[in-house]
């Protein structure tokens, strides 16, 4: 048998700040808690998680307590709920969240590239915060956009189709606070191969003639869409 | 119902049946570790794997239900194999520390492991070790052998109602946590220790102090409230090194409440081991026969009426049974069994039991309590309370200072104005209970045992009147004692005689000088300084209350310690065995009585202990029929007049449920538990008091 062990323990972070939803935040939570039929208010604790990091930037023990409150839950049901999905972050995070997929589709792909890139960029490790505070690292298991992948997801954004270069470029324009257009960056669309569409192609063919707007823009209306379901 | 085949054998079971379940009815055991048929169905640890033919893949037998023509095959080679596979994946994180775990020789792992596991390991990388969690005084953790099945989870969530445990982040960092690092607060909190398949949670006072294969197990009673579980005491030469529940669907199930399961180690400390005797005010160690000539010399001269008896809280039927008839003897009246002062009717035996049954509760759908917290009261009857809640249709309210019950209830006011409107049917539950149809009312401790209980006790009768508590084949009238020797001194007539005074009559004569010499058996719950002048006999385990006003002590023995009849609070007569030898000179009670009654010239008509339970059950029949718990006979019980507001809101009799008897009290465990938990608590909650 195996000698060695790698010790697995709980981190919390103290918080010397209580959490409290503000009063804007407090309306948007009420109305999602009202979706759910009376007696299931419990289904609303992933929409409340996530406003509460959206307004706090992480969840701290007193945040997951308050959304425990809200919803009458026993707060351990809350934390395991917000210590199983990566999503939510229990420690504070740098302004850009920087998550990169390792996982097979993307790490066949190249991921390990764009790890390098973003290392090379933010000169941090992974887990790690940059010491100005501006971005976080982290290494993430499938984004879902495996068919685009090396895939990159930083806040709410994913960048798609990268190479060191591109990660490299996004990552620098995002720290200097502008916006570099998500979505895939080779401007495949549709998750076609790579080489271009090999079957249905005369549908794709119609399909993009109907629609003219330019690549990036049919992420930009998912993104958004999925972007106003969760909160 | 469907009929399926189990290892070419044919049964027929009700639909919806797991094919584990019907495996079992035809006696064929599948390995499991984390299905238990008292918890809902997780199906995460994936050892009930079976064969099921035109299935492609192995099934978890204990999640899939049975299905007309099924053909499952237990023991193929391929299931023999999946089986195998599921070992290997078990073992690759478990540590191989059996030989300093203390579940060894009692691990389901372990013996599953040797039955379906491979010789050897092919597991060659890095294991996973968790760090360990804080629990409290009662639970030790050694979480790197954890297996993730979530019986410790789903038992606090499902049965105890306490849902302080559970399982954060995923796959291979999962761990079981309460994430706060503080003690449990369910007071069935021990038997997780219990489900754990593995040695992950393990008892903590009994950390490493034997080995399953050197213990003596004696199927016994618990005394430390007035449920009866059935009880397995584990010793060691003489000594008690663990108490685990024994299965009585009708009891306790499975089930333990932590303070019967971890006072044990109060047995060891504060014992009477030797007979003392005052001379010149200090209680000096005696001889029997120096104790003896003692008690003869301070019951000289006395009148019947100047003598009197109470008997305490833990005291069993046949000590009981021996000093009434001494104190007959001796020509005194003066004997009671509710050293509280609770307004039991001797005289209805309908009006002192749990008449419903507490099996019976899950057949009720409408529930009255009135001053008593049956939580910390008797945890046990309430995980069956919650049981019957989390059926549905089932509406509780209570009366009395509100607290969690771990179960919803209505909570109708603190006072007995809240009760005298239900019971005048101006509170709309009065509708309820009558509309019910095996409606309940569950009277406590803390309504009887005040100044006006039997005012209480007349209302509740005319609740049950009125209400239709009480009917043919159900009744629903109930009384929650806290005392596990209540109910057996109340049959057995424990209880004034013509003309006798009862506990509260027998303080204020003895403190006037009319009352001359008391014996109590036990008896260590009452106010001790009316007794300063009276000469006290005390026989008991502990030197508690009632051992530091005596004047002669009798070493008796704890309920470990004797073979002993204990009646529940539904009436169950149940026996207690010995399991340990009693300390020193200490001996068994109804010996000490009856060596007692030879020196006063009353000599008890017994010499062994079954001519005194021969004697016993001729005089109550009820006690020649162990086991048997059946609801008593109705009548006319309680007084009529107004209830006293001004007594205050009404209370649970039990304030710390650690610590209510001379063995919890003397228990450091107990007091650990008092600390960690209750004191914890409130110093967290600020509601000190
Ligand atoms: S601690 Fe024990 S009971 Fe709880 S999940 Fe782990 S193995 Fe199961
Ligand atoms: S594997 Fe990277 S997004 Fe799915
Ligand atoms: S017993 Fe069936 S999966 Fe655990």
């Amino acid at each position: 048998m195996s000698e060695t062990y790698h010790v697995e323990t709980i981190e919390t972070v103290e918080t010397p700040e209580t959490f409290a939803f503000t009063a804007e935040n407090r309306k948007r939570a009420e109305a999602v808690i009202a979706k759910y039929p009376a007696g299931r208010q419990r289904s609303a604790v992933m929409p409340l998680l996530d406003l509460a990091q959206r307004q706090a930037g992480w969840l701290s023990r007193d945040a997951m307590d308050c959304v425990a409150g809200m919803l009458g839950m026993p707060p351990i049901k809350v934390y395991e709920v917000a210590t199983f999905y990566t999503m939510y972050n229990l420690k504070p995070v740098g302004r850009l969240h920087v998550q990169i997929c390792t996982n097979i589709s993307c790490w066949l792909r190249g991921a390990p590239e764009i790890v390098r890139a973003a290392k090379d960029v933010l000169g941090v490790a992974f887990g790690e915060t940059t010491a100005d505070g501006a971005a976080t690292l982290s290494e993430v298991e499938c984004l879902g956009a495996c068919a685009n992948a090396p895939v990159m997801q930083v806040n709410d954004d994913l960048y798609e189709d990268l190479t060191y270069d591109t990660a490299k470029a996004v990552l620098e324009a995002l720290l200097k606070g502008e916006a570099p257009p998500f979505g895939s960056q080779t401007g495949r669309r549709g998750s076609c191969p790579c080489k271009g569409a090999t079957t249905l192609k005369e549908l794709a063919g119609e399909h993009a003639a109907a629609e003219s707007a330019p690549a990036p823009k049919a992420k930009t209306a998912k993104s958004a869409k999925a972007g106003k379901e969760t909160s | 119902m469907p009929k399926l085949t189990i290892d070419g054998l044919e049964v027929e079971v009700p639909a919806g049946t797991s094919v584990l379940q019907a495996a079992e009815e035809l006696g064929i055991e599948i390995p499991r570790f984390c299905y238990h048929p008292r918890l809902p169905v997780a199906a995460n640890c994936r050892m009930c794997l079976v064969e099921i033919e035109k299935v492609p893949k192995p099934v978890a037998s204990c999640a899939q239900p049975v299905g007309e023509g099924m053909v499952v095959k237990t023991n193929s080679p391929a299931a023999l194999q999946a089986r195998k596979n599921v070992m290997e994946l078990l073992l690759i994180n478990h540590p191989l520390d059996c030989p300093i775990c203390d579940q060894g020789g009692e691990c389901d792992l372990q013996d599953q492991a040797v039955a379906y596991g491979k010789d050897k390991g092919r597991y060659i990388e890095e294991k996973r070790a968790v760090t360990e969690k804080y629990l409290g005084p009662l639970i030790k953790t050694a979480m790197t052998r954890c297996i993730h099945c979530t019986r410790c989870v789903r038992f606090l969530t499902e049965i105890a109602g306490v849902p302080e445990l559970g399982m954060v982040n995923r796959g291979e960092h999962a761990e079981i946590t309460t994430y706060v690092e503080r003690a449990l607060t369910s007071e069935l909190s021990g038997n997780i220790v219990d489900l754990c398949p593995v040695g992950a949670l393990t008892s903590k006072p009994y950390a490493f102090t034997a080995r399953p294969w050197e213990l003596k197990k004696t199927e016994s009673i618990d005394v430390l409230d007035a449920v009866g579980s059935n009880i397995r005491i584990d010793t060691r030469g003489n000594q008690v090194m663990r108490v685990l529940p024994r299965l009585h669907e009708d009891v306790n199930e499975e089930w333990l409440g932590d303070k019967s399961r971890a006072a044990i180690d109060g047995l060891a400390k504060r014992r009477l081991d030797t007979p003392y005797v005052r001379r010149d005010g200090q209680l000096r160690p005696a001889t029997w026969a120096e104790a003896f000539a003692a008690i003869e010399a301070g019951l000289s001269g006395l009148k019947g009426a100047e003598i009197a008896a109470i008997a305490g809280d833990l005291a069993d039927a046949e000590s009981m049974f021996a000093l009434k008839l001494l104190m007959q003897a001796l020509g005194s009246p003066n004997l009671d069994c509710r050293q509280d002062g609770a307004a039991l009717d001797p005289k209805v035996s309908a009006s002192w039991r749990f008449n419903t049954g507490i099996a019976g509760i899950e057949q009720a759908d409408a529930l009255l309590i009135v001053g008593s917290n049956p939580r910390i009261e008797a945890p046990v009857l309430n995980a069956r309370i919650r049981k019957r809640v989390l059926k549905g249709g089932f509406k509780v309210a209570t009366v009395g200072v509100k607290t969690d019950l771990t179960y919803a209830a209505q909570h109708l006011g603190d006072g007995v104005e809240a009760f005298q409107a239900v019971v005048d049917g101006e509170n709309p539950f009065f509708d309820v209970l009558k509309t019910a149809e095996r409606p309940m009312i569950v009277l406590g401790m803390g309504a009887l045992a005040r100044a006006d209980g039997a005012r209480i006790l007349g209302a509740a009768r005319h609740l049950a009147e009125k209400a239709g508590l009480v009917k043919d084949g159900w009744n629903g009238f109930n009384v929650l004692h806290t005392a596990a020797a209540r109910v057996g001194g109340l049959e057995i007539g424990f209880v004034p005689g013509k003309g006798g005074l009862d506990t509260r009559g027998i303080l204020k004569a003895a403190a006037a000088g009319k009352v001359k010499a008391v014996w109590l058996l036990g008896a260590d719950q009452l106010p001790t300084n009316p007794l300063d002048s009276a000469f006290v006999i005390y026989q008991g385990h502990h030197g508690d209350v009632g051992a530091q006003v005596a004047d002669v002590i009798l070493p008796g023995a704890a309920y470990t310690e004797k073979d002993g009849t204990y009646v529940n609070t539904e009436g169950r007569v149940q026996r207690a065995q010995r399991a340990v030898f009693p300390p020193g000179e200490a001996r068994e009670d109804w010996k000490i009585l009856r060596a007692a009654s030879e020196v006063l010239g009353h000599v008890l008509p017994f010499d062994s202990l079954d001519a005194l339970r021969d004697a016993l059950a001729a005089a109550v029949p009820a006690f020649a029929t162990p086991d048997a718990a059946a609801p008593g006979a109705w009548g006319d019980f309680g007084e009529a007049g107004a209830l006293d507001a001004a007594l205050g809101p009404l209370g649970s009799a039990v304030s710390n449920y650690y610590m209510t008897d001379p063995i919890s009290r003397a228990s450091p465990t107990m007091a650990a538990c008092t600390l960690e938990i209750i004191e914890a608590g409130n110093a967290r909650t600020g509601t000190h008091g």
